[in-house]
């Protein structure tokens, strides 16, 4: 079947979002297909609808209309349950701001998904140790995030999508927050984890960043304006 | 997810924020302890009527001459005929008499040597013992021939024998009750005091007859009479169907016209203390009640200190949500919290409780009694009260939209 070829597929998708009576059209219409194993690389000024893009194909939110099929699924038939289990197993995410608790060390960051697992009985802990020493962190791993510099807390970040075994991994502006040295050394990693074979979409603002991915999108106004494949 | 992360999480929470945690329990641990203090209240209550019940006979009618007033007891006893012993001879013979006894009662001065002692003289029939359920402890009872002959022989109680004959063995002692000159056989085994306040130690019982007629003397118009008749129902009577089939005997014997009133009186004395004791339960639900209000206001504490953290972790609900948690991940998390707030607040209520009940029986006049099933009662409404005002929190946490939670500023 022609729809199991694509890991994600969107076809003609639209976000609205209402503010009072004010509409928002943050997607209009957006068709997209990635293949298993592709590094995509979003781009485009701010408020073209790359994060909207994200959120739905993260299985947060609900498109205003048009379907969006993960690994050959449509999402609009899941019910929330199901959308959480495929968060849990099938996706990895990768936030601007980290986004870990802080009253918790880096293994305990690392194991909290591993705690909503229902699909196989893992050793949590060890596969948590596994993910921080992937990322090169597992002398860390009981430091908190206050104790980590911004890098290290954004590779703990990334082992903690790590740990349920995703085959995507979302990362909107993973570097943004970062500085040039520290966002190469976050890329290399991804780059690898790439090779390992998970399919990663990165939003990025920056150019050198958006150069270790072999696809590049380019948005604008909730439409892609480009899409290219740089020859490797 | 499993229980003990579950715990081990919601415990994590609540240590993150001590002070806080600390105010919102307080609720419940004023709540619970006082649940507990109210129960164990009401069941010492309980047990000392009950005990109050049995000392005085469970199972006793109590026989009195005088009108009947609807709802009252009648306090012109007097009044009318007395019984007499011949009347104690045919109720004796009805099925459900298990024993008998008439009683004559009056102050009196009993004399040993140098010492007076005003006290209260019983004069009765053997069957008293046995009505009152009554021991010696030394000595014996009179006989139904002394009772008859009148022989002047006396069964005290411990304090008369104490202030007559403190130190030496009273037995075969003579002393004299109002110059009558008596010898004692036996000493009663102790009461201690009556609900009343009354000593009931303090007491002299002679046999009917020796009584009547050596020291009290006889009723003017009637010679063999006593002030009052107890009956101890057999086992296996019913007290309210004894009571009306005795009525209906004496009323007979007595010629009373049907529709005029008695002129005696015939009741359960265990019906006394049953209804004293309902003032004491009103107490007791008015008390359970406020109880109830503290354990009331704090679980809305605990509603509300919940809510406050289920909006300060919003973004940490999008994130667990995005992670993978379901809406019952969540609601499960916030219900362990709540539970776990209650139950350590319930575990704290039960042990200041424990104490306060303590300290209420040392040091007040309350009856405490405290039993496996209050303490679990008084937890179980804690983690009761977890579950339901920590359930709308909980589920306010579940139903968040995870993109939503994920953005919240
Ligand atoms: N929750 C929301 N409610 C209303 N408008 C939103 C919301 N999220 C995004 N938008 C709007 O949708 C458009 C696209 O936003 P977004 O996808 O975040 O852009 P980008 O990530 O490319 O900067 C913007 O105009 C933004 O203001
Ligand atoms: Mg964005």
């Amino acid at each position: 079947m022609t729809l199991n070829q694509y890991i994600i597929e969107a076809r003609n998708l639209t976000k609205v979002y209402t503010m009072g009576d004010q509409k928002v059209h943050a997607l209009r219409g957006v068709d997209l297909k990635i293949e298993p194993g592709e590094f995509t690389a979003i781009m485009g000024p701010s408020g073209s609808g790359k994060s909207t893009l994200m959120n739905l194909i993260g299985a947060l939110d609900q498109p205003t209309s048009g379907e969006l099929f993960i690994e050959g699924q449509p999402l609009s038939t899941m019910i929330p349950p199901a959308l959480a289990d495929l968060r849990n197993r099938t996706l990895g995410f990768v936030f601007q701001q980290f986004n870990l608790l802080p009253r918790a060390d880096a293994l305990q960051n690392v194991k909290l998904p591993l705690r909503y697992a229902r699909h196989e009985i893992i050793d949590a802990d060890a596969r948590a140790r596994e993910c921080l020493q992937m990322v090169d962190l597992e002398e860390r791993m009981d430091h908190r995030p206050a104790q980590l510099s911004g890098g290290q807390q954004q590779r703990v970040a990334i082992a903690r999508a790590l740990a349920g075994k995703p085959r995507i991994i979302l990362a909107d502006e993973p570097t943004g927050a970062l500085d040039t040295k520290t966002s190469e050394d976050i890329m290399k990693l991804l780059v690898e984890l790439n090779a390992s074979g998970i399919t990663i979409i990165l939003v990025t603002h920056e150019a050198e960043v958006a150069a270790f991915a072999r696809r590049q999108i380019h948005f604008r106004d909730g439409l892609i304006e480009s899409d290219e494949r740089s020859g490797l | 997810m499993k229980l003990s992360v579950a715990f081990a999480s919601a415990i994590e929470a609540l240590t993150a924020n001590v002070l806080r945690s600390f105010l919102t329990m307080l609720g419940i641990i004023i709540g619970v302890a006082s649940v507990m203090i109210m129960m164990a209240m009401g069941a010492g209550a309980k047990a000392q009527i009950e005990a109050q019940i049995s000392a005085l006979g469970a199972s006793t009618l109590t026989v009195r001459p005088g009108a009947t007033r609807r709802g009252g007891v009648s306090q012109g006893a007097g009044a009318s005929t007395p019984f007499t012993e011949a009347d104690m001879e045919v109720i004796r013979r009805l099925p459900f008499v298990q024993a008998i006894d008439g009683q004559i009662n009056s102050g009196v001065t009993a004399v040993s040597g140098q010492t007076n002692w005003s006290t209260q003289l019983i004069g009765t029939n053997p069957g008293y013992f046995e009505v009152q359920s009554l021991d010696v402890i030394e000595g014996r009872v009179f006989t139904e021939r002394e009772a008859r002959s009148g022989a002047a022989v006396a069964v005290l109680g411990q304090s008369v024998v104490k202030e007559l004959f403190d130190g030496i063995n009273p037995l075969g002692q003579r002393f004299r009750v109002n110059s009558v000159p008596v010898t004692v056989i036996g000493v009663l085994e102790g009461r201690g005091q009556s609900s009343f306040g009354q000593d009931r130690d303090d007491i002299v019982i002679l046999p009917l007859t020796t009584a009547r007629n050596r020291i009290i003397g006889a009723h003017p118009t009637t010679s063999k009479h006593v002030s009052r008749v107890e009956v101890m129902v057999a086992n296996g009577y019913d007290m309210a169907v004894a009571q009306s089939d005795l009525e209906d005997f004496l009323r007979e014997r007595r010629r009373i016209k049907p529709g005029a009133s008695d002129n005696f009186r015939v009741y359960i004395i265990a019906d006394f203390i049953r209804a004293r004791s309902e003032t004491q339960q009103t107490m007791g639900i008015l008390l359970a009640f406020m109880a109830g209000v503290a354990l009331f206001v704090g679980g809305v504490g605990v509603m509300n200190i919940m809510l406050v953290s289920v909006t300060e972790r919003t973004r940490e609900i999008g994130l667990r949500m995005a992670l993978g948690a379901r809406s019952t991940d969540i609601m499960a998390q916030f219900l362990t919290e709540a539970l776990v707030l209650c139950g350590t607040g319930g575990l704290i209520g039960v042990a200041l409780g424990f104490a306060g009940a303590w300290i209420a029986a040392k040091t007040g006049d309350w009856s405490m009694s405290l039993n496996v099933q209050i303490t679990l009662m008084s937890f179980g409404a804690a983690a009761a009260v977890g579950i339901f005002f920590g359930y709308f929190p909980a589920r306010r946490a579940a139903r968040l939209n995870p993109i939503d939670a994920l953005r919240y500023e």
